[in-house]
């Protein structure tokens, strides 16, 4: 193939999945537009910010992929009553994975910040807002992922195509949403 | 390995890597620290923020899931006038060049419907074009560079290359994004 013909072809390939993720980061940019009184009152909020939106598009990213597999392998059934044991193993690994990263993710960014000297909320202020948005994100892109995986695969579309943009649509939507939440609970604590 | 379905072996064959792409991503968000100031005064820069690094690390994904595909069936040469280097990374460039103006102008659009409004519809488009640009290229760059390493240490580069491409180019997002604020606003 010519360049030309490359160029035509990826383009033409990546450009609505592109676009698809472009308007669910907006959505994403919104809600962190209107966070500036969390932002103010939890300082190091903004620094989970990067950590814990790619938690949820490496977590959950990779359980789509391990599930498109699974159904390619014939490993796994598309129902969707999670009754199968590798179903539900990829599922609470997934979780299992998000909420100890999300506070893993607390605690390291709050100890750069303290040796760098630079303002931070109390730790227990950081893992309450990681703990509570890797929860609430981690049902809410389980369901996400494995609805949308499984019924695609049902409908005889390529799970593998599908499980990444699905990710990355509503993994930033969610992952903000959820930190929005996090961190409201944490002030209503009075642990900020 | 796919076939390893029980929690225990997914955890252990996943977890450190998460939390080596944490430190990375920790460092991206101790330059959006510095910018907080700016950005929250502005919130279309700050609703910037989410799909710039997503756009980044998708650029990213994209070029680097395609190049490996193409060194998996064997045409792909690491030469500046191979064909298949050469043509997704125009493609690359192209695809931010379409997107990121129209990111810009929807960041504006939301902020207006909102009414948080203060910075003028050009800048914000600016902002997001000359980031995206310079993105881009970057993209190509690490898709091209990790995917040749992978290449050379033997890596299957589906494993490594994709998550480690996807989180450098969100830190370079950021530091990009800010980079053009401080220039142009």
């Amino acid at each position: 193939m010519s360049i030309r013909a490359v160029a035509r072809d990826a383009y033409g390939e990546a450009l609505g999945v592109l676009a698809l993720s472009a308007v669910g980061g907006l959505f994403a940019g919104v809600v962190l537009g209107g966070m500036e009184r969390e932002l103010t009152v939890v300082p190091g909020l903004l620094v989970l910010v990067p950590a814990l939106l790619a938690t949820r598009g490496n977590v959950y990213g990779s359980l789509g992929a391990r599930l498109a597999t699974g159904l390619h392998q014939g490993l796994v059934e598309p129902d969707l009553s999670l009754d199968d044991d590798r179903v539900r193993a990829a599922v609470t690994a997934a979780m299992a994975n998000g909420v100890a990263v999300s506070a893993v993710a607390a605690v390291l960014g709050y100890l750069v910040l303290l040796g760098l000297g630079r303002p931070a909320a109390p730790l227990p202020g950081l893992l309450v807002v990681a703990l509570v948005a890797g929860v609430l994100s981690g049902v809410g892109l389980t369901v996400v992922v494995v609805v949308a995986v499984f019924l695609g695969y049902r409908r005889g579309m390529n799970p593998d195509t599908l499980a990444g943009p699905v990710v990355t649509t509503t993994g930033d939507v969610i992952g903000i949403a959820t930190m929005l939440a996090g961190a409201r609970v944490a002030i209503a604590l009075g642990v900020t | 390995m796919p076939e390893n379905w029980t929690v225990r072996g997914i955890i252990r064959a996943t977890f450190p890597l998460l939390v080596g792409l944490t430190l990375v991503e920790l460092a991206s968000g101790l330059v959006l620290d510095t910018g907080q100031e700016i950005l929250t005064t502005y919130p279309s820069l700050l609703t910037l923020v989410p799909v710039t690094i997503g756009m980044a690390g998708n650029l990213g994904s994209v070029l680097a899931s395609r190049l490996s595909t193409a060194l998996h069936l064997g045409t792909l040469g690491f030469d500046a006038r191979d064909d298949e280097l050469a043509g997704n990374a125009l493609a690359t460039i192209a695809l931010g060049l379409t997107l990121f103006p129209l990111v810009g102008a929807g960041a504006w659009v939301v902020q207006f419907a909102l009414g948080g409004l203060v910075l003028p519809l050009t800048t914000v488009v600016v902002v997001a074009t000359a980031s995206g640009v310079v993105l881009a290229v970057l993209a190509v760059v690490v898709a091209a560079a990790a995917t040749y390493a992978a290449y050379r240490f033997r890596l299957d580069p589906d494993d490594v290359v994709i998550p480690v491409v996807t989180n450098v180019c969100d830190v370079l997002g950021v530091v990009v994004l800010l980079t053009a604020v401080e220039l142009f606003v």
